[in-house]
């Protein structure tokens, strides 16, 4: 079996810094891997790097393209890597804001994606976008509404709506559940956990919260100062963590 | 006026407008950049469209202005006026006299000629501005044909007003490639961007971008599927000449909301009169 994407020894410093050091790994079609680690450990880089935002300084990005099977993304050329960007792969920040267009409607958020690829049908277009905002739990009535008059909650869940209309093999989500309370939280992963399932998606799912894993990811990836320094299935790291590093996070998640 | 080069500018700044130019052609709707020079009136009024005109101006040139269709307000007369004095070329208000002709906001109603040159004024070049703030972005999306979001525009008036309603500086794809703000012209003009036989030149003072569109070059108005462009006018005769296929003005008249419809394209209007067309409000001293 064709991994989805092969990540080979990738390695980006800031100056005499590293960001993120010798990271490699395979992702297979319908798995989710989770990042773990505290703040600085290079999990965002690391995720940037695979997404095309940064350049790595070594090693390779190889995605089983749909046209022409595995390819490099670090050095395809970049209207080929954007166009990746819009189709093939899909970008969850943490923060909704820098994900959508906050002074355009909902439905123009979704509809974006679909417009970027050609579709030019206003009637479709609305219709998916309505589909879409339906499958997120976001009330239809406010198809024309702007993100700014929605929760924070509302927000994300917009913001995965626009991600994924084009049907995407790959999200990449950068601390999806960050910023909000914990009932909302609940929603969102329950969600998130269903659209993975239906769409069969591979994910990438960066997040310092432990549960967000447990519940999402197959397998964990553990960083710390930019170094991977655990890697397993998922209930295996955090039941029986074997780094000191990964035995004091685990341990430090509070009991209620 | 010997203390002034002819039009204004220096020979070299000329030269480098010029060049502008020639490549906006060779590119038809592709901005390119040029070093913009201060000009004798402010931003806003005209500057990129003056240095486009001082550039290509010839002492046998015949030179009109127009401002929104008018020869007769502010911005044309000061302009006018100001080539009369710096390049002292003939001027006219006859669109079929004029061989060089900057506008703000209109084409005129007469058709062009190939010996025409059609100058225009233009506030902010760059379509995907009010979209994408980032001048790198936008770069970028022009390069790489990524003109998405300019549709993302349009679906937001659909939603808000159940139709297209944009209806001026409404975008066009130039020769299916560069997507190109076509200055604040109605969009009833939008038809006659493409085909035309004068050749067309965007100057933006402000903004530092000239672009052209060579003569007979396809332009067309974007649009979706189920809601095709389309070119509105209001839906009156003119007032004063009777013109039903003209772009109208809407002038209040007196306090009792009383309204007139008169052509925005003052030659054209002048000339349908002394023809002997005749509007409703016409023979009047209605204004």
């Amino acid at each position: 079996m064709t991994p989805l994407l092969s990540v080979q020894g990738i390695t980006k410093r800031y100056g005499a810094h590293i960001g993120c050091a010798d990271v490699s790994f395979e992702l297979f079609p319908g798995e989710v891997m989770g990042i773990v680690g505290e703040s600085g450990s290079g999990k965002s880089t690391l995720l940037n790097c695979l997404a095309g935002h940064v350049r790595p300084d070594t090693g390779a990005v190889i995605f089983d393209t749909r046209a022409d099977g595995p390819r490099d993304t670090v050095t395809m050329s970049e209207p080929e890597r954007r166009m990746l960007g819009r189709t093939d792969w899909a970008f969850v920040h943490q923060n909704a804001r820098d994900g959508l267009r906050m002074g355009v409607s909902a439905g123009g958020n979704v509809g974006e994606r679909l417009m970027a690829v050609g579709a030019r049908h206003y009637g479709d277009i609305r219709d998916t976008a309505t589909d879409w905002l339906e499958r997120v739990e976001v009330d239809a009535a406010r198809i024309d509404d702007r993100p700014t008059t929605f929760s924070g909650g509302m927000q994300q869940r917009l913001q995965i709506a626009r991600n994924l209309v084009t049907g995407p093999r790959l999200v990449f989500m950068d601390e999806p559940t960050g910023g909000l309370d914990v009932s909302v939280q609940a929603r969102l992963l329950d969600l998130l956990r269903g659209l993975v399932r239906d769409m069969g998606l591979s994910a990438i799912i960066v997040t310092h919260d432990l549960a967000v894993v447990r519940l999402l990811a197959d397998r964990l990836m553990v960083m710390k100062s930019g170094r991977v320094v655990e890697a397993g299935l998922t209930d295996q790291v955090l039941d029986d963590p074997q780094h000191a590093y990964s035995q004091l996070l685990v341990s430090s998640v509070l009991q209620v | 006026m010997t203390q002034y080069n002819f039009a204004y500018l220096d020979e070299q700044t000329k030269r480098m407008i010029r060049r502008a130019i020639l490549k906006g052609l060779a590119i038809p709707g592709y901005q390119v950049p040029f070093a913009s020079r201060e000009m004798p009136m402010p931003y806003g009024w005209g500057t990129g469209g003056v240095q486009v005109s001082a550039a290509i101006l010839t002492p046998e040139d015949r030179f009109k202005v127009i401002d929104q269709g008018a020869d007769d307000t502010t911005n044309a007369v000061s302009i006018r006026t100001f080539f009369e004095r710096t390049a002292g070329v003939a001027t006219t208000t006859a669109t079929s006299d004029a061989s060089v002709i900057q506008t703000r906001h209109r084409i005129p109603e007469e058709p062009l000629t190939e010996k025409q040159i059609l100058v225009y004024q233009v506030p902010i070049p760059e379509p995907l501005r009010f979209l994408e703030p980032r001048e790198s972005e936008t770069r970028k999306m022009h390069a790489l044909e990524e003109y998405g979001l300019m549709h993302v525009k349009l679906y937001e008036d659909i939603s808000r007003h159940g139709h297209i309603a944009t209806s001026y500086a409404y975008p066009v794809t130039v020769e299916g490639r560069f997507v190109m703000d076509p200055s604040p012209i109605p969009k009833f003009d939008n038809p006659k961007l493409g085909d035309m036989a004068a050749i067309q030149l965007f100057g933006a003072g402000r903004e530092q971008r000239i672009y052209a569109l060579p003569p007979y070059t396809k332009v067309v108005s974007l649009d979706f599927d189920d809601h095709p462009f389309e070119a509105s006018k209001a839906d009156h005769p003119c007032g004063l000449c009777g013109a039903e296929e003209s772009y109208l003005d809407e002038v209040i008249i007196d306090d009792a909301g009383g309204r007139m419809f008169v052509c925005s394209d003052t030659d054209y209007c002048e000339r349908r009169q002394a023809a002997g067309h005749v509007g409703k409000l016409g023979g009047k001293d209605a204004a």
